[in-house]
């Protein structure tokens, strides 16, 4: 009996007297649910799908978003995004970079889920790095981006005239199905980076590392309702994504041409800007760019009123 | 004992039933398990549009910002077709003249708060007067504000004594009773003070004046329907009844409707005899009846500043 006793659990027997017995230890699993303004919630239908590997071995239930999860979700983002897109661009670079740290302590879960998810080791490992690399690669850009995409325009009347981009608002994605960390990293920085807020639908195939890197945006100072990560189904979910008035843009990363031809139609009644990224090789070089940033922003022209500097003999 | 009688003899407001807090919550949640969809939905939807009295109750108030509520009480979304007005513009006595022409003959009512809105601190005179400006500028109903002070001293005649007294002042415009229920404390005070207003005169009894936290909750707006029910089973005669304050989502004025149907009956559903107080209400439940027409969610700025 000495030997067993470190596996061993009290209970009670019927009699009502505590009883020593050896069992083995039950595993806690983890519950995979939805990000919503900085909350993790179950879907509010209550609905799940079970997420296997290509064994066909199970390896979790997983949320089964509703359009209403959606409605809240895109409900969250717009508050989220005047703080957000008020922030120093330095700020919001500082708060990204924190994020990849994150995700370099937690590297080693990210490698299991992957292979969980038929990778194998080094493939594993190689895309946790890249996603790292990416988050630090648009941190960079936070604050650079906009002296890069900015102008002074000369015109013809004595005006100071100048263009700079800024956030689009609340950006809906449909994360790319492949690459499910990596995929989903790449879509996000350049959007929120840029000052704006999302909702995004992860790999409905592939769902468990989105599910964990919401945990890693949740330790990040990241505010919550900037970033937030549904799980579920695009064919069900698209139309929603691209025809919620309080949507100013969605980015699609699969090449189903019925959904792109749908998100065309649906996006005009609000005159979204509609971005698809199905070509895209996420785990090279061109899978990042600082022209994914501009993908989401508006370009504000500002005419300011000046004397004529060189009649006036300005002293500047 | 006869209707007219009865109205005279005045109870002892201390025995006014005590509340079973618990039991008044839990039922409270009840009404929220409803499910209202798609037809019943819309026309729940404009019913609480037309049920409330869009309100401005701010120092910073000016006529143009009175003008532009009366205009949005009138229009609340030109877009869409077939779109009910509200029922009633709810501001200051100063601003009663100004709504009253802006709505002209719109059938949209002028409610005005008085009696030294929303404190109630003033001397019984300075109260009068305040009600009789409002009603001489035109305003079909005031709102009065209960002396929670004296309620919370056991001054019950005195309390009794002054909503009678600006009852009549009213003449023929009805007169609502604000409970401040938030001050009051305890549903068993809320009850008294219902039946103290109903019994001293009152057309409506209302939640709150919107200054204070809790405002309308749904067991409070529970315990003053049960009284409305009470003394009109007591008496034959309907009072109205005005949650204010913190109603701002559609789903929820929604679950409030539930509740007096069940509580009272059909013959309170109008907005004769219920209303919201609210102000961002009336643009949530327009995004609502918007998304039920198109079957598309809605952005806020599609609709008019409220």
């Amino acid at each position: 009996m000495e030997k067993t006793i470190k596996k061993s659990s009290l209970s009670i027997s019927a009699n009502g007297i505590e009883k020593k017995t050896s069992s083995k230890r039950l595993e806690v699993l983890k519950t995979y649910k939805i990000y919503i303004g900085g909350q993790f919630p179950r879907t509010e239908s209550g609905r799940y799908y079970i997420v296997r590997n290509a064994a066909g071995t199970q390896l979790a239930n997983v949320c089964l978003s509703s359009r209403k999860d959606f409605r809240d979700a895109v409900l969250a983002a717009r508050g989220a995004l005047s703080g957000w897109s008020g922030k120093a661009a330095f700020n919001r670079g500082q708060i990204l970079y924190r994020m990849a740290e994150m995700l370099e302590g937690r590297k080693a879960q990210f490698i299991e889920e992957l292979m969980q998810q038929d990778s194998t080791k080094a493939k594993a490992e190689k895309e946790v790095n890249l996603a790292i690399d990416r988050l630090i690669y648009y941190a960079g850009w936070c604050d650079k981006f906009q002296q890069l995409f900015s102008s002074v325009n000369p015109v013809a009347t004595s005006h100071f005239n100048f263009s700079v981009p800024e956030p689009t608002g609340v950006v809906s994605i449909i994360a790319p199905q492949a690459d499910s960390l990596l995929g989903l990293v790449s879509v996000i920085a350049p959007v929120i980076i840029g000052g704006n807020t999302c909702v995004v639908l992860a790999s409905e195939l592939k769902p468990l590392c989105a599910v964990t890197f919401a945990e890693v945006i949740n330790s990040s100072d990241m505010p919550g309702g900037v970033i937030n990560i549904l799980t579920g189904k695009p064919g069900e979910l698209a139309s929603w994504f691209v025809d919620h008035m309080d949507v100013n843009a969605t980015i699609y990363c699969e090449s189903n041409s019925d959904i792109q031809k749908m998100m065309r139609e649906k996006s005009a009644i609000n005159v979204k800007r509609i971005v698809f990224y199905d070509k895209v090789k996420w785990n090279t070089n061109e899978g990042q760019s600082p022209y994914f940033i501009m993908d989401t922003q508006e370009i504000k022209t500002t005419w300011h009123p000046i004397e004529n500097i060189a009649g006036s003999g300005a002293g500047y | 004992m006869k209707r007219s009688e009865s109205l005279f003899a005045i109870p002892d407001f201390s025995l006014s039933p005590r509340i079973d807090q618990v039991g008044a919550e839990e039922r409270a949640s009840r009404f929220t398990k409803r499910s209202i969809k798609k037809e019943s939905k819309l026309n729940g939807l404009k019913l609480v549009l037309n049920m409330i009295d869009l309100t401005t109750l701010e120092g910073k108030d000016t006529e143009g910002k009175v003008r532009q509520l009366c205009y949005k009480a009138m229009h609340p979304h030109d877009a869409v077709p077939g779109i009910p007005t509200v029922a009633a513009i709810c501001v200051y006595p100063s601003m009663v003249k100004v709504a009253k022409k802006t709505l002209g003959d719109s059938g949209i009512k002028v409610a005005s708060v008085v009696t030294a809105f929303p404190s109630g601190q003033a001397p019984r005179d300075v109260k009068i007067r305040d009600t009789k400006f409002a009603v001489n500028e035109g305003a079909d109903e005031v709102d009065m504000v209960i002396s929670r002070g004296k309620f919370h001293a056991g001054d019950y005649n005195f309390v009794f004594d002054e909503i009678a007294a600006i009852k009549e002042a009213c003449g023929d415009a009805r007169l609502k009773v604000i409970l401040e229920t938030g001050e009051l404390g305890t549903f068993d005070k809320v009850r008294r003070a219902s039946d103290i207003a109903m019994q001293a005169g009152a057309d409506f009894i209302k939640t709150s004046t919107g200054k204070i936290q809790p405002a309308a909750t749904m067991p409070v707006t529970l315990v003053m329907l049960e009284a409305i029910r009470d003394f009109y089973y007591k008496t034959g005669r309907m009072v109205g009844m005005k949650p204010a304050g913190g109603i701002s989502k559609s789903k929820l004025a929604l679950h409030y409707l539930v509740m007096v149907k069940e509580v009272l009956g059909e013959d309170w559903l109008n907005n004769h005899w219920f209303r919201f107080g609210a102000s961002s209400l009336a643009n949530d439940v327009l995004m609502q009846i918007v998304k039920e027409k198109t079957g598309v969610y809605q952005a806020a700025n599609y609709f008019s500043v409220d």
